[in-house]
């Protein structure tokens, strides 16, 4: 049902979520020895939800480690830089499929008031 | 920390700046200390490090941060001739804590760094969640 109404923006506002997560995640890291930083194949991930996968399964699937540009010493890959600009990007992708979203739920509502 | 709650973003982000939290504490302390000294070499101040660890909710996928700990680093402290100092020993040498001001300094500074990127993505994420709720 919900797929029907909302397409492709319902699957992608789903991970554009889980991704924030995994961002905000790796930014929380940034300090801790070892930590792998990780991010979400945006595209696969999406392509894999909707063939019909559900949404953690698919993020899971297509959550992968970054390449630094420079390892450190303490095994950390967490460039703070990169991971702001991923962090931004997202919650500026989130908000513009949010805008779609609720352009659907919009026209659904005036054709049910049959304004 | 293990609680029985899931982790969500906010209590990621809350263990984050805990941790941070920590961190700059331990490098205040190392500041503060900075230049005291002892008579025997092993009451001299030694230097606290926060040791931090990933804590990850395989349920959400997210990854937030516990801190183990203060671990008192092992540097040896600087035995310093100074008969006149009241703390002398016999041999009129004090110890010194090993203190690195500079690397305290960048300690505190990069700790804080990382608090206000915290700061930042949650304040984004919170916006969003509201964006999403209020929606109609």
């Amino acid at each position: 049902m919900n797929e029907q109404i909302f397409g492709i923006h319902g699957a992608a506002l789903e991970l554009r979520s889980q991704r924030m997560g995994v961002l905000a995640s790796n930014i929380a890291n940034a300090a801790t020895p070892g930590y792998k930083a990780r991010d979400i194949d945006f595209n696969a991930a999406l392509q894999s939800r909707l063939d019909g996968s559900a949404a953690s399964e698919s993020a899971n699937a297509h959550t992968l480690f970054k390449v630094p540009t420079m390892p450190s010493m303490d095994g950390n890959t967490v460039e703070l830089g990169s991971e702001q600009i991923a962090f931004t990007e997202n919650a500026v992708a989130y908000s513009a499929t949010l805008s779609f979203v609720q352009g659907k739920v919009n026209t659904i509502t005036r054709a049910l008031k049959g304004e | 920390m293990p609680s029985d709650q899931p982790t969500t973003l906010f209590s990621m982000s809350q263990r984050a700046m805990s941790a941070q939290l920590v961190r700059m504490n331990a490098a205040t302390s190392n500041l503060a200390n900075a230049g005291s000294v002892a008579t025997r070499e092993e009451d001299a101040y030694r230097p606290l490090r926060a040791v931090f660890a990933t804590e990850l909710d395989e349920a959400s996928g997210l990854a937030s941060v516990r801190s183990d700990g203060l671990v008192r680093s092992e540097t040896a402290p600087t035995k310093r001739y100074d008969p006149g100092h009241p703390l002398a020993d016999a041999d009129g040498h004090v110890f010194e804590a090993p203190v690195d001001e500079t690397a305290e300094m960048v300690e505190i500074m990069e700790s804080a760094r990382q608090y206000q990127n915290l700061v930042q993505a949650l304040t984004t994420a919170k916006q969003l969640m509201l964006e999403t709720l209020r929606s109609n």
